[in-house]
């Protein structure tokens, strides 16, 4: 697709990607309705909470350095300024460095809903840059000041010139799409049109967009082998790394549901090539990853001996741990960025994937091709029943109950306990490097494992706690409520 | 009008979610975007018999906000009665379907002959904060679900203190003061927290009367109590956090209520005698940690500004600085909270500031001179600014972060000393 970074908004990933968030059937037939585009996701008749685009879109702009977002709607909107100045700051600090971006809320009341609030949310902005000076700023709107047509646009535009940094609008109406991962995309264009400037001079330096850079010490020192550096995004980037992702070798990301706008972005519009593989996670899923960027970067001998070497230190101790998984059942809901990654790697370890969902899926990404993930694993002959849910809760647990597999492998907050209310054991795969590399891949088949082996905790609370769903429910199909998609 | 909320305190009306959440078995069902619970709820005690991500919501898309969403909002509660085994069911409206203009009660009205109940509040987040959106759901219990009762029975009392969730603490609070209240031969109702739910709200009307402590938050509730259900209320306004205002708490219940004086004088007795065995063994160390200065700062709530200022004073014998509070407390309270904090010991007076803007309040603290390490307790925002000024910080009020508060309390003669414990663990990370 051709990417327009004249306007402030973009499309959701529904409209680009043709996403869905209602699907059950299995792997393959998922995929071949993709490839021939016949896949039409359902909706629900009733569905259960799931997650807000804004918090995805403004958690990643509000992890670049000294920043502020402001959030313009009533004050749940912006609730969320708690948490990430927490974050925020765990995150710096660990790293060493100060961050001292804001999230500053705008508390809409009734009478902005009928009389307008621009003029206030022009003041809030030139106040917020007196107070903190910050090297940028965001500004959202929300559910309510969409609806009611305030134009963010041209406040912005308005208070541009007296303000000496970037002022950039976020377009983050929650209803517009069910698809929180349109989020990521709406912080990457916001980054892509606002801040990134055109190439002055080739750096070595790597794009690597992931979430709060857990691994930066390792991944430096690997990309040391290569002559490449790292540029970590956007937990504790600075604006001025941001202006010059157009001069790096590559792209690449922990997550493909995460990087996909950017990398595809300034691929199309500075020729940074975006490194479209398999996610390195698990050994498969590392060395493809790896190659390819040697490939792109000029250093295949060097990856080669990089691979080798690693591959002495960890595949023995990783094919000793295998053993004792083997014959595992699991089910995983996640993120399709993580989703296909994962089954993969749990096909890797031995453990039998008997039920994936994801919590939306992407028909194509940016560049028109399905998720390297899937073609992955249809390639090698791996299917299993799967479901697109955006983390229904009720289509989990009515899965769970009839599978009743050894273990639940989750990715989003409030989810895994569901799991072990029922008495199977979880892992939280919270961390995005939770499974990176070979290093990762054994540490992740030893958390497995662990859990598997002590099982107290799930069984002490299954046995004392009655769950919220009714009988009724855990007899019917799961896909019950799911009905055509009126577009 | 729109303003600036630079450190936020509180979050939306539908946050009044958690409110409903706070009744065991009450579940609520959201007609709002997609994102709202996940928003509003913190992570810290959600994963209840229902948790967030358990709440059916109608997740509005584009087409609703076009066409409306009222047959969505029907088809949600009908499975929702199917598929979610709850006592209580409340809608409850977002944003989106206030502006479109759904008529929410026409379709809950739908589902009067259920056999659960099904009501609704309106809590579309630009209609107030969470402190209103608290109040807007047990109006809609009073309004929509409860009969004034033919009998009264005597001794039961309501109580009513904190807000769920906003307040951490609510678990252990409403415990301790169900425990003393029914210390004075009474019987309390509660309806929040374990073992209380539709039970303890169907008792709600013979009770014979309301115990409100709380400032401001809960009165409107009150009068529509009194004037529905002719129940009559007494207004305590102070949390009672340590011995002085316990007692004082004990006493006038017990008076309104009609305890004979030496059944009240007995249970204060025997408290205050356990609470000084304490106090008298730790004294010396309040006296000589040589960090502990006597100015301290409350940046929280009306309830804990107060309840904590009053602690501080009565108990402790520290000096009030300005405290701030941050609720975005209605105008048409300010002036009587402002006269709870002149009540002090010694005719000390508190000054108060009722400020949403965490910035100024920041500068005001940098600026005043505590002559000695400042004394903070606040939301975690305060962190910061105690770092700037070299501060003792305690994080009572929202946002809580950095550490985990499940059952304990500071409410009562116990509360009180788990405060101390709080305050002196922090003041012993330093000898000078």
């Amino acid at each position: 697709m051709a990417f327009q970074l004249s306007g402030s908004n973009l499309g959701t990933r529904e409209n680009r990607l043709g996403s869905i968030t209602g699907y059950v059937g299995d792997l393959e037939d998922l995929a071949s309705q993709s490839k021939c585009g016949t896949l039409t996701g359902c909706s629900r008749c009733f569905s259960q909470s799931s997650t807000c685009l804004s918090g995805c879109a403004l958690g990643q702009l509000g992890g670049i350095r000294d920043v502020a977002i402001i959030h313009h709607g009533p004050a749940g909107c912006s609730a969320t300024a708690s948490s990430q100045y927490i974050v925020t700051n765990q995150v710096a600090a660990k790293r060493g460095v100060v961050n001292s971006s804001v999230y500053i809320g705008t508390d809409m009341d009734e009478n902005d809903t009928i009389f307008g609030s621009t003029d206030a949310l022009a003041e809030i902005i030139l106040e917020v840059n007196r107070r903190y000076h910050p090297k940028a700023i965001f500004v959202s709107s929300s559910c309510a000041t969409g609806i009611i047509g305030e134009d963010i646009d041209s406040v912005v535009d308005e208070v541009k010139e007296a303000i000496p940094v970037p002022v950039i609008a976020v377009h983050c109406e929650g209803f517009k799409s069910r698809i929180w991962a349109t989020g990521f995309d709406i912080s990457d264009h916001a980054v892509l049109s606002g801040i990134v400037e055109p190439p002055r001079k080739k750096q070595n330096t790597i794009n690597f967009k992931n979430f709060y850079e857990s691994a930066r010490n390792e991944i430096i020192e690997m990309f040391q082998n290569f002559d490449l550096e790292p540029v970590f995004l956007y937990a504790n980037a600075t604006v001025e790394e941001l202006k010059h992702l157009s001069e790096a070798v590559a792209t690449t990301c922990i997550c493909g549901t995460l990087g996909n706008y950017l990398g595809n972005g300034l691929e199309e519009v500075y020729g940074v090539p975006y490194i479209r593989t398999i996610n390195p996670l698990g050994i498969t899923g590392f060395e493809t990853w790896l190659r390819e960027i040697g490939r792109v970067a000029g250093k295949q001998p060097q990856v080669e001996r990089y691979i080798e070497e690693q591959r002495n230190i960890y595949i023995p101790q990783i094919e000793a741990v295998k053993k004792e998984l083997k014959g595992l059942k699991a089910v995983l809901g996640m993120g399709p960025g993580y989703t296909f990654e994962v089954t993969r790697v749990l096909n890797e370890l031995g453990i039998e994937v008997v039920w994936a969902l994801a919590w939306h899926y992407d028909k194509r990404y940016e560049n028109g091709e399905i998720p390297p993930a899937m073609s992955y694993l249809l390639e090698n002959d791996i299917n299993f029943e799967a479901s697109v849910a955006d983390q229904q809760n009720f289509e989990v647990m009515n899965i769970l109950n009839k599978f009743r597999p050894d273990l639940y492998l989750s990715r989003h907050p409030g989810s895994t306990v569901w799991a072990i209310k029922q008495g199977t054991p979880a892992v939280y795969v919270a961390d995005e490097y939770m499974i990176f590399g070979y290093k990762h891949t054994l540490e992740f088949a030893h958390a497995i494992l662990d859990t598997i082996r002590n099982r107290s905790f799930e069984q002490n609370l299954a046995k004392r706690v009655k769950l919220p769903y009714t009988d009724w429910w855990y007899q019917q199909e799961v896909g019950k409520f799911l009905e055509e998609a009126i577009s | 009008m729109a303003k600036i909320l630079d450190k936020q305190r509180y979050k939306c009306a539908m946050s009044a979610m958690q409110t409903v959440q706070a009744i065991e078995r009450a579940i609520p069902v959201l007609h709002s975007g997609p994102g709202c619970a996940q928003k509003l709820s913190g992570s810290t005690g959600s994963s209840g018999y229902f948790s967030p991500n358990i709440y059916p919501c109608t997740s509005i898309n584009e087409r609703d906000v076009v066409f409306g969403g009222v047959k969505k909002l029907e088809s949600t509660i009908r499975h929702s009665l199917e598929v979610i085994d709850a006592d209580l069911y409340v809608v409850l409206t977002g944003c989106i379907p206030e502006i479109v203009g759904d008529n929410t009660e026409e379709v809950v009205s739908g589902f009067k002959e259920e056999e659960k109940p099904v009501i609704y509040a309106l809590t579309a987040g630009f209609k107030g904060n969470n402190y209103k959106g608290h109040e807007q759901v047990i109006d809609a219990l009073t309004e929509q679900y409860l009969e004034p009762s033919k009998i009264r029975i005597k001794g039961l009392v309501n109580i009513w203190a904190d807000v769920p969730y906003q307040d951490e603490f609510w678990h252990g609070n409403y415990k301790e003061l169900e425990r003393l209240v029914k210390k004075l031969g009474l019987t309390p109702n509660i309806i929040f927290g374990y073992n209380r739910g539709i039970e303890n709200i169907k008792k709600i009307p013979a009770a014979e009367f309301n115990l409100l402590i709380s400032p401001w938050v809960g009165l409107t509730n009150m009068k529509k109590m009194e004037q529905k259900l002719g129940i009559p209320y007494l207004h305590y306004p102070t949390l009672p956090i340590g011995a002085f205002e316990t007692s004082k708490f004990l006493r006038e219940i017990g008076t309104y209520a009609g305890v004979p004086e030496e059944k009240v004088e007995a249970v204060i007795s025997e408290e205050e005698s356990s609470y000084y065995y304490y106090i008298e063994r730790y004294a010396d160390l309040f006296l000589e940690t040589r960090v502990m200065s006597k100015q301290f700062t409350v940046v929280a709530d009306a309830q804990y500004a107060l309840g904590i200022t009053k602690f501080l004073v009565n108990d402790l014998g520290l000096f009030p600085a300005k405290q701030f509070v941050v609720d975005d407390t209605p105008r048409e309270y300010q002036e009587k909270v402002r006269s709870y904090f002149k009540d002090l010991n010694y005719i000390i007076e508190a000054e108060v500031s009722f400020d949403t803007d965490g910035f100024n309040i920041h500068n005001e603290i940098k600026a005043h001179d505590y002559h000695g390490y400042p004394l903070i307790l606040g939301g975690h925002w305060e962190k910061e600014v105690a770092k700037q000024t070299n501060a003792h910080f305690l994080n009572v009020s929202w946002p809580v972060n950095e550490r985990l508060i499940m059952n304990s309390y500071y409410a009562g003669y116990e509360g009180g000393l788990k405060l101390i414990e709080d305050i002196y663990s922090v003041a012993k990370t330093r000898f000078n």
